[in-house]
């Protein structure tokens, strides 16, 4: 069981998030991309063994969005943020 | 459809034509199972028993390297001399053989799938098992259960009404069979008064079918090693060799092996070994429960999938209730999920079947599930010439025979058969994605 401190409430419990997915920035200007460069934006994943940078929402609580820095291997969860607008 | 329908008569021919060269090579196994083979052993205080594969040391260079050695790895090295005469193969696993996920499954082997490409790839599946144990000599245990969807929502029901339509064009049987059905089946089902979900409906695939996970990584490994394939065990692969566009080998905790080729079948390390070799997967980890309670004797044979609740149970040879439900919904590595995973799945099996709720568990564990974006697997090349990826994705255990046999044609001819034509990694990119849901995944 995860317990993921929200910036905005404080500690919860993971059944109150969702987890959405891992942090890619957005392309500036998607325009530009080949096909290609495109997918991978859209589809590929790091989905790295360790430290990532997700964002979760937080469904049965604030309703906000926030980044979580989370280990896959260990489960700790480091430190959250609210996330940018 | 036609096309697709098409497909069928020549995978048939194709494995025809194989079978033959199969048994010729056969002669290579040292050690045969039968009655006698168990009676003259027990005989002999059981000191005659040989080792089922060897043990080699890695060669500097070999023609095929495929890393991990669970079922669809070995299958791989097995189909590569098999089917395609290349035996200078090496199958390389960090741990201990079929130690991963084909330890760690829950045995169902089905073909209720939605789409087009699906149906016929797992029936194929299907046909390679039922034929499997006599093929290796080795016992898989392949039990014809039948599975009964409890249908809990209207749209489980047209879900199932259009896998039903699906798989009659492939000739796979899949039949509504109503609540008083699914009661005279399950004498212990007793409908509970006030259900969470209302019971609208049951759905019946009667070829679905178990089997002994372990055996068919041992099964393959034995056989593999028969046919001149080197099994290496405790050698992790920590860097994928490549030189202008191309692969050339793999680093190892044993040294470098250089391979003209390189395939990939580490159900979930996808993104990690895919790393190794610079290339990003439309996947993500997410970790898979199952428990098993205390044995008893047989009480129902089906295997029994609840839609609603997203979970599922059967009882093993031994007698144990099996249960499993959906991933824990986030990303890891860590092959361990949350309690309350257990807590919701138990809760509905026990509204379900209320007569189990005095048992005990005796058994849990996780799994790593290499989650595809659309749900189906991904038997590919790869930007990297000569490296190929075979990523089992969500119900991997059922396809691991045909999935192994695709990945052995690809590496061999550089061309996937036209069974995998849709499950290539250039689906994505065309925007030809074969969505595919289950009950055991959250998308
Ligand atoms: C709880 C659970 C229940 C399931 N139930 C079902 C089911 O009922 N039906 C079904 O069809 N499927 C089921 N599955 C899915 C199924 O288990 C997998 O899809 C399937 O076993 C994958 O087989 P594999 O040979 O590709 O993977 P694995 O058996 O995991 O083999 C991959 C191997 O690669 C090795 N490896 C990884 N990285 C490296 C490296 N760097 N170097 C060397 N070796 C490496 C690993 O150690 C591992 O042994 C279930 C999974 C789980 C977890
Ligand atoms: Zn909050």
């Amino acid at each position: 069981m995860l317990v993921i401190p929200c910036p905005h409430c404080g500690p919860r419990n993971e059944d109150e998030f969702v987890c959405w997915s891992e942090v890619v920035p957005r392309p500036a200007d998607p325009a530009a991309l080949s096909d290609l460069e495109w997918t991978d934006y859209v589809y590929n994943h790091a989905n790295p063994r360790g430290w990532v940078r997700e964002q979760w929402w937080h469904e049965h609580g604030c309703r906000r969005w926030i980044i979580v820095e989370r280990n896959t291997l260990t489960h700790e969860v480091a430190r959250t943020e609210p996330a940018p607008r | 459809m036609t096309s697709a329908k098409r497909r069928l008569p020549g995978l048939e021919r194709q494995h025809r034509s194989l079978q033959k060269c199969g048994d010729a090579s056969v002669t290579s196994v040292k050690q045969r199972f039968s009655i006698f083979s168990l009676l003259r052993n027990a005989l002999g205080y059981r000191a005659g028993w040989q080792r089922m594969w060897r043990s080699p040391e890695p060669k500097r260079r070999y023609d095929v390297v495929i890393i991990g050695g669970g079922g669809h790895g070995l299958g791989a090295g097995y189909y590569l001399a098999r089917d395609h005469g290349i035996r200078n193969v090496a199958v390389i696993e960090k741990g201990w053989l079929g130690g991963g996920n084909t330890a760690r499954n829950t045995m169902t082997i089905r073909s209720n799938y939605v789409r087009p490409p699906s149906v016929p790839f797992h029936e194929g599946s299907m046909a390679l098992y039922r034929e499997l144990s006599r093929e290796l000599g080795y016992n898989l245990m392949v039990s014809r259960r039948g599975m009964i969807s409890f249908l809990q929502s209207s749209q489980a029901a047209r879900t199932a009404a259009r896998m039903a339509n699906t798989m009659h064009v492939y000739g796979a049987k899949y039949e509504f069979i109503g609540v008083e059905e699914i009661k005279r089946r399950l004498p212990i089902f007793r409908p509970p008064p006030r259900p969470r979900l209302e019971l609208l409906d049951g759905v019946y695939q009667p070829e679905a079918m178990m089997a002994r996970h372990d055996a068919v990584a041992w099964g393959f490994a034995r056989m593999a090693d028969a046919h001149g394939v080197d099994v290496i065990q405790n050698c992790e692969v920590i860097g994928i060799r490549r030189d202008g566009g191309r692969v050339t080998g793999v680093e190892t905790t044993r040294g470098v092996i250089e391979a003209e080729k390189v395939g990939m079948a580490v159900a979930g390390h996808g993104s990690v070994v895919a790393a190794m070799a610079g290339l990003r997967l439309p996947i993500e980890v997410q970790p898979l429960q199952a428990w098993v309670s205390e044995p008893v004797k047989p009480v129902f044979d089906e295997i029994l999938v609840f839609s609603g609740y997203g979970c599922y149970m059967m009882q093993s040879d031994k007698g144990e209730l099996v249960i499993g439900g959906p991933t824990d919904p986030y990303p890891s590595y860590a092959q361990r999920g949350s309690f309350r995973t257990i807590e919701q799945v138990t809760a509905a099996v026990l509204e379900m079947f209320p007569i189990f709720s005095r048992m005990k568990l005796l058994r849990h564990w996780a799994g790593m599930l290499d989650i595809v974006y659309d749900g189906s697997p991904i038997i590919s090349k790869t930007p990297l010439r000569g490296f190929y990826v075979d990523v089992a994705g969500a119900g991997g255990f059922k396809t691991t025979p045909m999935a192994a046999r695709m990945h052995a044609w690809l590496i061999a001819k550089d061309e996937p058969h036209e069974l995998i034509g849709d499950f290539g990694l250039d689906r994505f990119a065309r925007g030809r994605l074969v969505p595919e849901g289950g009950v055991s995944f959250n998308r």
